[in-house]
C-alpha cells in the first residue's frame, strides 16, 4: 500500500519573506500597543476597586423598581428620537441614493462625490453631531433628532444607492422605448423595484438609531442617556440597573419586530 | 355592438384589500411619525432663519482648525486605537468559545445553545458607551474601562458572525474525523479551523473598525481616548481645537476603513 504523504507545495520564497515581514509587523504593532498603553493596574486592583465591586454589583443587579416610571417616560422619548431621526433619513437618503447609483447618475464625476458624500457622512458618529447641534440650538430631544437624522443618511444612502445599481434596466429602457417621460420612468419603472428593499433598510435603521439615541442624552440631546449620567453621577447603582433591564427589554423586543416584518417585505 | 365576454378589467395589479392595508399602515406610520415629531419638538417650523444662523455661527467658529494642537491630538489618538487594537484581539480571542457554543452544529444541546444566544444577544443591546459609564463607575476614570467596554460590547457581534459562519460551514470533514475516531477537540481543530479562518480573521478586522470609530466617543464619559480631550475642548469652548481634533480623527479612521477593508477583500 501506498502510504506516501502528498509532497508540499513549494512555497515562492518571495512570499514567505512577505509571510515572515507582516508576523514580525503584527508583532511589533502588538508590543507597541501593549507596552504603550497606561493602565494604572495599581489603582485597578487596589482595595478602593473591590469595594466598588462590592457596593456596585449587588445593587446593579437589584434594579429600583421604583424609578420604573421615569426610565419608561425617558425610553419613550428616546423611541420618539429614533423614529423621527430614521423617518426623516428614510425620506431623504432617497435622492442622495439616486445621485450616488452610477447607473442612474450616469456623471463619473458627480457619481464618486455622491458616494464620497455618504462615506464622510458615515464615518461620522452620531454622538459628535449631536454635540455640534446641542452647541448650536441648545440641548434637548432636537439636537438629537437632527444628529440621527444626519448620521442615517449616510448610511441608508449608500444600501439604497446598492438596491437601486441592482435593479432590473430593461424595465427602463422598454419604457423608454415607448416614450415614457423621466417622471414616468421613475414612479412605474424604478420604484416598484426598490421600494420593499429601502423600507426593509428603512426598518433596520431605525433599530439601529434606537440604540444610538439611547446614548445621546450623555452628552444633552435628549432620552435616557439623560437619566443614566444623573443616575451613574450620584452613584445611585440600583437606578442604573433598572435603566440597563429597560434598554436591553426595549432594544430585544425592537430587534425582534423589526427583524419580523423585514422578512415578511423581502 | 357585442359585449367583450370579460367585461372587468383589473384597475390594478394590486388587489382592493392589499392597497386598503397598505393605505393604513401608511398612516399609522405617518400618524406616529407626527406624534413623535410633536413629543420631540422637531416640527418643520424648528427649521427657521434662526436655526440656520446658530448652526452657521456653530460651524463658523469651527474654522479655521488650530494646526498648532495637533501634537496633543495624535498621542490621544494613538491611544484611542491601542485601546481598538487590545480590545479586539482580546475580544477576538475571548469570542472562540463562545461562538462555538452559539453554533448549533457544533454545540446538539439544546438549553446550552440558546443560553449562549440569549448571553451575546444581552451583550449586542447594550450600547458601549453605557458599559463605559458603569466601568468606569468601577474601575475609576481611565483607558481600562474604555477596553473592558469595548471587549464586551465586541465579543457580541464577533461572537454572533462567527458563529453563523461555522454554521454554514461543509459538515461532512466533521464528519470523517469523528468517523476515523478524532475527538472533539481534532474535529474542531482540523475540521472547522481552516474552513472558518478567513472569516474570522476579516470579521476581527471589521470589529476593529467599529472598535476605532466607537472608542473615539469614550472619553466623554472618562473611559479614556481622544474623547476626552474633545469634551474638554466643547467645555472650553475652544472650538478651534475642536475642529482640528474632528478633521484628524475624521482622517486616520477614513484611512483605517480604507486599509480594512482592502484587507477583507483579499482575505474572502
Amino acid at each position: 500500500m501506498n502510504t506516501q504523504v502528498p509532497p508540499k507545495t513549494n512555497r515562492k520564497p518571495m512570499i514567505i519573506v512577505r509571510n515572515i515581514g507582516i508576523g514580525i509587523g503584527l508583532i511589533a504593532l502588538y508590543v507597541w500597543a501593549f507596552a504603550t498603553i497606561e493602565i494604572p493596574w495599581a489603582r485597578i486592583f487596589s482595595e478602593k476597586t473591590i469595594a466598588n465591586f462590592d457596593r456596585v454589583i449587588p445593587k446593579l443587579f437589584s434594579p429600583d423598581f421604583t424609578f420604573a416610571e421615569k426610565v419608561l417616560d425617558y425610553m419613550m422619548e428616546t423611541l420618539f428620537i429614533a423614529f423621527t431621526g430614521s423617518f426623516m433619513a428614510a425620506i431623504l437618503a432617497v435622492p442622495f441614493g439616486f445621485f450616488a447609483a452610477s447607473n442612474i447618475n450616469r456623471n463619473p464625476f458627480l457619481n464618486t462625490m455622491g458616494k464620497w458624500i455618504l462615506n464622510a457622512d458615515r464615518t461620522f458618529p452620531e454622538i459628535l453631531l449631536a454635540l455640534i447641534f446641542v452647541v448650536a440650538i441648545g440641548p434637548g430631544a432636537f439636537a438629537g433628532v437632527l444628529a440621527i437624522a444626519i448620521h442615517s443618511i449616510g448610511m441608508l444612502g449608500k444600501l439604497y444607492s446598492e438596491v437601486i445599481e441592482s435593479i432590473d434596466m430593461h424595465v427602463v429602457e422598454a419604457m423608454e422605448a415607448n416614450g415614457a417621460n423621466k417622471i414616468q420612468i421613475f414612479f412605474y419603472g424604478i420604484m416598484p423595484q426598490v421600494i420593499p428593499e429601502f423600507m426593509s433598510y428603512a426598518i433596520y435603521r431605525f433599530e439601529i438609531d434606537v440604540r444610538a439615541s439611547t446614548i445621546l442624552g450623555i452628552i444633552g440631546a435628549g432620552g435616557i442617556g439623560t437619566l443614566l449620567v444623573i443616575s451613574s453621577r450620584n452613584r445611585n447603582w440600583d437606578e442604573v440597573g433598572m435603566i440597563l433591564l429597560v434598554i436591553i427589554i426595549f432594544v430585544s423586543i425592537i430587534d425582534y419586530i423589526s427583524t419580523a416584518i423585514r422578512k415578511r417585505i423581502v | 355592438m357585442t359585449k367583450p365576454l370579460n367585461s372587468e378589467v383589473p384597475t390594478s395589479l394590486v388587489s382592493r384589500k392589499a392597497k386598503v392595508r397598505m393605505n393604513i399602515i401608511m398612516l399609522v406610520v405617518l400618524g406616529f411619525y407626527l406624534f413623535s415629531s410633536f413629543m420631540t419638538q422637531s416640527s418643520i417650523t424648528r427649521f427657521d432663519s434662526a436655526f440656520f444662523i446658530n448652526v452657521w455661527e456653530m460651524v463658523v467658529q469651527l474654522f479655521p482648525p488650530n494646526w498648532g494642537y495637533t501634537g496633543v491630538v495624535w498621542e490621544k489618538l494613538l491611544e484611542t486605537i491601542k485601546m481598538a487594537l487590545i480590545a479586539t484581539t482580546i475580544a477576538g480571542i475571548l469570542c472562540i468559545p463562545f461562538c462555538l457554543l452559539a453554533a448549533n452544529n457544533i454545540v446538539q444541546n439544546k438549553v446550552l445553545y440558546n443560553a449562549t444566544k440569549m448571553f451575546l444577544n444581552i451583550m449586542r443591546t447594550i450600547p458601549e458607551l453605557i458599559l463605559a459609564v458603569v466601568f468606569v463607575g468601577l474601575f475609576g476614570i481611565g483607558v481600562f474601562a474604555g477596553i473592558l467596554a469595548l471587549i464586551i460590547f465586541s465579543l457580541g457581534i464577533l461572537a454572533k458572525l462567527i458563529s453563523e459562519t461555522i454554521e454554514a460551514i461543509d459538515m461532512n470533514p466533521l464528519e470523517a474525523i469523528r468517523a476515523s475516531g478524532g475527538n472533539t477537540l481534532q474535529v474542531i481543530w482540523y475540521a472547522v479551523v481552516p474552513q472558518v479562518l478567513p472569516q474570522f480573521v476579516s470579521f476581527t478586522l471589521y470589529v476593529f473598525e467599529i472598535n476605532v470609530r466607537a472608542s473615539v466617543v469614550l472619553g466623554f464619559v472618562g473611559a479614556g481616548g481622544i474623547g476626552l480631550i474633545l469634551r474638554q475642548q466643547m467645555s472650553f469652548l475652544s472650538y478651534q481645537n475642536v475642529s482640528t481634533i474632528i478633521v484628524i480623527t475624521f482622517v486616520v479612521v477614513v484611512i483605517i476603513d480604507y486599509i480594512s477593508n482592502k484587507l477583507r477583500g483579499r482575505l474572502v
